[in-house]
């Protein structure tokens, strides 16, 4: 086997252990990097800025603990923009591990803005099927949640007071991994006609720009980038825009390993051919 | 019967809902608000039998000193232990500062984020072994995912161009490629949906 | 993080799973399969949790025995009949329940997916082509990208001479579409890790400090 065979065949384990060192390093010492932000990052932030104090944004919280590096993030932003712009919050998790995640964030912002349940706030909570519930929050948001997360019965809470259906929040912003992001571009704005924006991972992200041209959905965040230009613009640098320095470095790292596979691949072809 | 029963409500409650979208009469609102309704209510006990089903098996591998029974033994405990914790304290176990969601936070959250965070290092061993610019077609999949990776990277004075170029990327190329699968998806879920609904797919049934 | 004993006991506990998963990457063993066993009860045992508080006595319990609307006993009794499934005699009656569910929402799909995934796909398409601007040019890229990865998906018809070369086109849109997928995943990826290896950072960082603190 020569040079570049081995080059081709390095194990696995050294490619893990390179990909460990380009992310530890820059967490040690980290330093910044710019953020560009897009267009579509933008339209979420414009829209919500352009929001009047006292009207109501539905913010789903659509993700489990395994999406947790790239969502959270992204929903402490939105959260602490709406919060801050005296901006109501209707809150959602349909996604089965989702509720503890909504809850951990809603103590953690709500306290930091002194912002009361019932009042400033609603958490739905979570309910299976999520496509029949988003259908059904389209009649009535009491039909499949009666009560809230904790048990209030809805008519009971002063912020619900006049609130039926997605015609009485502006927009609905989902912070979502996995599919349920297609229902609600399908099922709420499809049937109902309510704006949609999403967060979605960065997994995700490339999938949903049809709809995004289309005008199904008007803003689209992109995993831990779309979380940095979202913290960028509304000037609050947290862990994503910490990210994208180690983000570089990672990527630097993996593209240097392709570059490595493909000089092994091309120079073993050529000595293969020599003879 | 046992076939034919199943295979008329699915054709009765399908076609209606079809009929239900384009007529926004009062009388169909009121049977849509109700079956919405009464589905979520079957999906609650329809989730629950994931529950029995990964009990029985974990109790099986336990009574029956399968290999890895200890593993099951740990899988129960922690079952039991959730369920003792989110019903002791009456609804208030679901709230921030509970031990329930202590532990949910202390043991589910960073197994679970963990697991996932396994990817990176699967995804850079991948990238390395496979991907390699054997065919012309390989070419354009492997300089599009550099494009778009570079995009993160400050490349001093082509960063400029770098993010024009991964924006045009996304938004043009790409774009028309996710939508042609867009309407492939669309297409064939609308035919089995219409499978499902006339009877010709039947295997939500199972067997007899 | 670590502000006292009660949070540095239970950070240290995620620290431990945290690098019992990480173990993995070497080779298999029991720390990971602990963790990863422990993961599977703790995670059925909170959504039932949820389930029950969230789901059965708002939806259920509540109404029929606080509101006395007796007629949601109705679906109570369709949910209960999902769970003959596992009876090898009665598991035809859990059909019924499933067929109420699966007639629904199919019947509900068919409509949405046609407006919203095809047609509303399709008329996005048609899109203002000049050459006036970039943007006309830019149109008439993504109507060809689009009219052609279509052809491309088209398997009736054999991919030769007009409808060959179209397929040709498609597939190329295709890689792109797949590259950026891929370049996009790369980040989703190591966006996971990122987020674990901050958390060591901080549990680091703020035991220490909490427990030379504690010592003094």
């Amino acid at each position: 086997m020569n040079f570049y065979e081995r080059l081709m065949q390095l194990d696995r384990r050294w490619v893990y252990l390179g990909v460990a060192i380009a992310v530890t390093i820059p967490v040690l010492f980290p330093f910044k990097v710019p953020v560009y932000v897009t267009p579509e990052a933008k339209s979420v932030y414009d829209f919500v800025e352009n929001t009047k104090p006292g009207e109501i944004i539905f913010l789903a919280i659509d993700y489990d603990p395994n999406a947790m590096a790239e969502l959270h993030p992204m929903a402490k932003a939105i959260m602490r923009q709406c919060f801050s712009k005296g901006i109501k919050l209707l809150i959602s998790a349909l996604s089965q591990n989702g509720p503890g995640m909504a809850e951990q964030l809603i103590s953690e912002i709500s306290k930091e803005y002194n912002k009361k349940n019932g009042v400033d706030y609603v958490y739905l909570g979570y309910k299976p099927y999520f496509a029949i519930v988003m259908l059904a929050m389209g009649q009535n948001f009491r039909i499949p949640f009666p009560t809230d997360y904790y048990g209030n019965p809805l008519d009971s809470l002063p912020m619900m007071d006049g609130v039926r259906n997605y015609d009485d929040v502006k927009c609905v912003i989902s912070i979502v991994a996995g599919n349920i992001a297609d229902y609600w571009i399908n099922y709420a704005n499809g049937r109902y006609k309510v704006k949609v924006a999403l967060g979605v991972t960065g997994v995700m992200s490339a999938d949903y720009y049809p709809f995004l041209q289309s005008g199904q959905i008007f803003g689209l965040l992109g995993g831990l980038k779309g979380a940095s230009e979202y913290e960028r613009l509304t000037k609050q640098e947290g862990v994503a825009t910490e990210g994208m320095s180690i983000q570089t470095v990672a990527h630097l790292v993996i593209i240097g390993f392709i570059v490595i596979g493909n000089i092994g691949f091309f120079m073993s072809k050529k000595n293969k051919v020599k003879r | 019967m046992r076939r034919q029963l199943p295979i008329f409500i699915v054709f009765i409650a399908g076609i209606f809902m079809i009929i239900q979208y384009f007529i926004p009469h009062q009388s169909f609102e009121f049977i849509y608000e109700y079956a919405m309704d009464w589905i979520i209510i079957i999906g609650i006990f329809a989730m629950l039998l994931g529950l029995w089903s990964l009990t029985r098996a974990s109790v099986s591998k336990v009574q029956t000193k399968a290999p890895g029974w200890g593993f099951s033994v740990m899988t129960l405990f922690g079952l039991a232990l959730m369920l003792f914790l989110g019903f002791y304290q009456g609804n208030k176990s679901i709230a921030e500062g509970t031990h329930f969601m202590d532990l949910f936070w202390y043991i589910y959250t960073p197994i679970q984020a963990t697991m996932f965070s396994l990817l990176a290092f699967y995804i850079a061993s991948a990238a390395y072994r496979a991907f390699k610019a054997r065919t012309i077609l390989a070419t354009i999949l492997l300089v599009t995912a550099l494009i778009i990776m570079l995009r993160l990277i400050p490349l001093g004075p082509i960063s400029g161009i770098n993010q024009w170029l991964a924006s045009w990327i996304l938004t043009v190329p790409n774009m028309a490629a996710k939508r042609a699968i867009w309407i492939g998806v669309g297409l064939g879920a609308t035919a089995t949906c219409l499978k499902i609904i006339f009877g010709i797919e039947r295997a939500y049934m199972g067997k007899d | 993080m670590v502000t006292d004993l009660n949070t540095a006991l239970w950070n240290t506990i995620a620290m431990f799973l945290t690098f019992c998963i990480f173990s993995f990457l070497y080779k298999d063993n029991p720390f990971y399969k602990i963790a990863e066993h422990i993961v599977v009860g703790v995670s059925a045992g909170y959504f039932a949790v949820i389930l029950y508080w969230n789901g059965l006595v708002p939806k259920l319990w509540d109404p029929v025995f606080k509101q006395g609307k007796w007629y949601y006993l109705i679906p109570g009794i369709l949910g209960v009949m999902m769970w003959t499934r596992f009876s090898k005699k009665y598991s035809w009656i859990s059909r019924l329940s499933i067929a109420f569910y699966m007639g629904i929402a199919t019947g509900v799909a068919v409509p949405l997916y046609v407006q919203n995934y095809v047609i509303r796909q399709l008329s996005s398409t048609m899109l203002p082509v000049h050459f006036q601007n970039t943007t006309g040019i830019f149109n008439l890229l993504i109507i060809i990208g689009v009219l052609c990865a279509l052809i491309y998906f088209f398997f009736s018809k054999e991919h030769k001479g007009a409808m060959g070369s179209a397929a040709k086109v498609g597939i190329w849109t295709l890689m792109v579409g797949f590259g950026a997928g891929f370049g996009v995943t790369v980040m989703g990826r190591v966006s996971l890790l990122i987020d674990r290896v901050i958390f060591l950072r901080n549990y680091f960082d703020s035991f220490f400090t909490w427990f030379i603190k504690y010592i003094l």
